[in-house]
């Protein structure tokens, strides 16, 4: 067992603060959704991990003991250590998400739990959309249901990386694995259909706990973590800070003449002192002269930390401004293709106009076209001309003027909008961009800055001759200097090497941003083929727009 | 006993801690209302809750000023260090502090004794809260309420919609996705803000504590005068709250939370300082959850005060 060893009374009894903060120092925050209705077992799947991990305590279990239909022994009914849901539909309350808190000695946790009844989708996708991680119910003896598979779709649109299929009353299939792999692969290959959601599937039996906290003495073919030792090992954010940097401007700190702050929260990406940033839409560049925050100036800041950039020049940067770093720097459109999640009881109207809230800024926009719906019951796309409430489809939208994004897939923090409507003022869909339609600079042909390393004198002549004749802003050098690179690499130049190693390149470029853009040119040859291969290497990898585009 | 714990291998400094990770989200809510309306406002009560929202304010427009006002709502029954401190931090501070009572009310000798607690509430801290906003003319108020202490607010949203009577229909919330927060209102209608959402009373603790935050001394363990009767023990402040003979004891206690004084039991702790808290929390959380059993109802009251204007 991970982590839970401190009982509730040896923390009364021995309290010292200095363990408490150092504990409490190595423990970060994952947020999973959970999503059931009363009867599939997910409130005692989450009584049984609260209770497990201890993080009930004793009158809470002595308030649902009882003793059931057929039993000698008294039990702890795990369903009511959690179950708002009956009490308050008892009472006649609604309840769309509720959120829980609990934590393990490695982990906070919050729980974004929806009910599976009416509302599912927009309950669920509000759940999903602040998620790392969901947890997806399967009851063995029934395989995978409409419920699950609707779960399923709507985790991965919303983008969740993290998928947890947790196949549950294994005790009421006699624990069997067979069950459990079919199971395990029909799930797999749906998941696979959606996206690239990382998938672990348990299985788990909520009632007795098996594979819940403690490991299954009944499943000894399970070799894999159970629930909690997986949630607490999962990761989070490592992904979100080696994105591009961009920073959503919320707001213009002024203070007084000498201090002019650009604040907000990190939506991706890590920022440095002395780093280039470019400010969107001007497309003006600067150095960041300061961090700040409150407890003082920091070297380097990843999202999703609230910090306030100073700039080595006066830029006019203003609240609903992006500041990106310039090497991988945001798409933007005038017009985009998104998948919609249509939550309001007015049904969406083409041509009506509506509020898009993007980042920081919020513009006036119209959906001009419904490309599909998808039945959440079947998964299939449907041809329709709107979409009503809990719809999930596919549109393009025109806006008023352009915004700077990156598709959904890539980056949920800059990819996600919601739409307002202007005369109600309600919140009426969740929008993620899949792709710019139209964009104020389409004619230009780009190519990523690259560092390129590994060829001698002779093939590196050839390549520069060919790069150059693709249109492309090509930089010999023989000076190993990450700094000049950087500096090279920030104007968007390709830095050729001469004389350096793809080794020697590598050492130098000591982290993820620089090695992603190194790329080795190995075979080196100066025939014309070996050369050709090579840009249609670059081709394939992106860092080179096809001739015929 | 006690466990010594290494910290997991994946561990790097990049990681933020779970309370940078709340006080990040609290700090772009902070900023995204003072971007976004009008008058904005914040409620100060004067309690743990409280203090914290104000450091979060303070980090959240530092190295400026926080650029809205903090308005108490004082029912007159408040216990007397706590509007020594607020005072003294007022001016410590150079807050805007705005302070509003129910005049009317009081001036008719409303009190708890006399009209019920659920009543007085109602006129003092309701109706002063509603009469105070809209006379001031703020379109969003933060409140310091978080999600873990009840159930009718595990599903509040952060931004919270009131309509001109400053009510809230539980079944008509917008939904609210990613850090999206939509702030769009008609004339009259009001967004209450909470950013301590995702807070649990623990963390508050803690920050607290990490932070050096002030808090009033109540919440600290000491000798202090009060009626003892059966488990509950009641604080000696009002003049109308009569005490049997020999009630009146000194006892060592603190206040878990700060309210008006005639209807906030204290309870028996030795805890003088925050790490004794931090330990008493952890230790006695199961009493607190306990007390939700008995009063099942609870809730369902919680519920109809929100609908009503409360926060």
């Amino acid at each position: 067992m991970t982590g839970i060893q401190t009982t509730v009374e040896e923390t009364q009894n021995d309290f010292l603060i200095e363990e408490f903060l150092a504990e409490e120092k190595t423990k970060d925050l994952l947020r999973f959704s959970t999503a059931g209705s009363v009867d599939d077992g997910k409130s005692t799947l989450i009584g049984r991990l609260l209770y497990d991990s201890r993080n009930v305590y004793e009158d809470q279990v002595r308030a649902v003991t009882g003793l059931q239909a057929g039993q000698k022994q008294p039990t702890i009914d795990f369903a009511l250590l959690t179950d708002g849901l009956r009490a308050e539909r008892e009472q006649g309350i609604t309840i769309d998400v509720a959120y829980r808190y609990f934590s393990t000695q490695r982990r906070k946790f919050i729980i974004g739990d929806t009910p599976g009844h009416e509302q599912y989708t927009r309950n669920m996708a509000t759940g999903a959309s602040t998620a790392d991680l969901a947890i997806i119910l399967i009851d063995a003896r029934k395989g995978i249901l409409t419920q699950s598979r609707r779960h399923a779709y709507i985790a991965s649109l919303l983008g969740i990386r993290h998928l947890v299929a947790a196949i549950n009353k294994m005790d009421l299939v006699e624990f069997s694995q067979e069950v459990f792999t079919t199971i395990e692969r029909d799930f797999r290959e749906l998941v696979a259909s959606f996206g690239n959601a990382e998938l672990t599937t348990i299985p788990v039996s909520a009632l007795l706990g098996d594979n819940v906290v403690e490991p299954s003495t009944y499943m000894p073919w399970y070799t894999g973590p159970t629930l909690l030792q997986h949630l607490e090992q999962v990761p989070v954010w490592t992904e979100e800070q080696v994105l591009p940097f961009r920073l959503p401007v919320q707001r213009v700190i002024r203070p007084d003449q000498y201090y002019r702050g650009f604040a907000g929260q990190i939506a991706s990406g890590t920022v440095r002192v002395g780093d280039t940033i470019v400010a969107l839409p001007s497309g003006r560049t600067s150095q960041v002269t300061a961090i700040t925050t409150f407890d003082g100036d920091l070297e380097q800041a990843y999202a999703p930390q609230s910090i306030a950039l100073t700039l080595a020049d006066e830029l006019d940067i203003s609240r609903g401004d992006l500041i990106s770093e310039v090497v991988r720097k945001p798409q933007h459109a005038t017009s985009v293709e998104a998948a919609l999640v249509w939550f309001d009881g007015q049904r969406l109207e083409t041509h009506r106009p509506y509020l898009l809230k993007h980042g920081t800024q919020t513009l006036h926009a119209r959906v001009t076209q419904v490309k599909h719906r998808t039945n959440i019951q079947s998964l299939q796309r449907e041809a329709v001309n709107s979409l009503g409430m809990n719809d999930i489809g596919v549109v393009e939208i025109d806006m008023v003027r352009p915004i700077f994004f990156d598709p959904y897939a890539e980056n949920r923090a800059s990819g996600n909008f919601i739409l307002i409507d202007v005369k109600t003022n309600a919140t009426v869909a969740a929008g993620m961009i899949q792709r710019g339609l139209a964009s104020a600079d389409t004619a230009t042909p780009q190519h990523k800055p690259l560092l390129v390393a590994g060829g001698d004198a002779a093939a590196n002549t050839a390549l520069e001759l060919e790069l150059l004749r693709a249109g492309a802003a090509v930089v010999r050098t023989r000076v190993a200097s990450e700094q000049l690179w950087r500096a090279l690499l920030s104007i968007g130049a390709i830095v050729l090497l001469d004389g350096i190693s793809v080794a020697q390149a590598q050492e130098l470029v000591d982290d993820a941003a620089g090695s992603e853009t190194l790329v080795a040119w190995s075979n080196a040859s100066s025939e014309t083929e070996a050369v050709s291969g090579f840009l249609n290497q670059l081709r394939k990898l992106g860092a080179l727009p096809d001739p015929q585009e | 006993m006690t466990t010594t714990i290494a910290p997991p291998e994946s561990l790097t400094s990049t990681r933020l801690t779970h309370l940078q990770m709340l006080e990040a989200e609290s700090i772009q809510i902070f900023r995204e209302v003072a971007a976004e309306f009008q008058r904005p406002v914040m409620l100060y009560s004067i309690g743990k809750d409280s203090s914290v929202m104000l450091r979060l304010a303070e980090k959240a427009f530092f190295p400026g000023p926080i650029p809205f006002p903090l308005l108490h709502v004082d029912t007159s029954y408040k216990f007397r260090e706590m509007i020594a401190f607020r005072d003294n931090l007022a001016k410590e501070m150079g807050l805007n502090l705005l302070v509003w009572r129910n005049e009317g009310a009081l001036a008719d000798g409303a009190n708890p004794v006399k009209l019920g607690t659920q009543r007085c509430c109602g006129l003092l801290k309701t109706q002063a809260l509603l009469d105070g906003l809209r006379e001031h003319g703020f379109d969003a108020a933060f409140g310091g309420a978080r999600r873990d202490e009840e159930k009718s607010r595990a599903k509040e949203r952060i931004f919270s919609f009131r309509d001109k009577a400053g009510q809230w229909d539980p079944k008509n919330q917008r939904p609210e996705l990613w850090n999206l927060y939509n702030s769009r209102v008609a004339p009259g209608e009001s967004i209450r803000v909470f950013p301590l959402s995702n807070w649990t009373e623990l963390d508050i603790w803690h920050y607290i504590y990490l932070e050096n935050i002030p808090i009033v001394p109540l919440y600290f363990a000491k000798e202090r005068p009060m009626i003892v009767r059966g488990d509950s023990l009641i604080p000696v402040e009002q003049t109308f709250v009569k005490s049997l003979p020999g009630e009146e004891q000194m006892v060592k206690c603190r206040l878990r939370s700060l309210g008006c004084s005639p209807c906030t039991g204290a309870i028996r702790s030795d805890a003088d300082t925050l790490p004794k808290i931090i330990a008493e929390l952890i230790s006695f959380r199961s009493s607190e959850r306990a007390n939700r059993v008995i009063d099942h109802d609870q809730d369902g009251s919680m519920e109809i005060k929100k609908r009503e204007g409360y926060f």
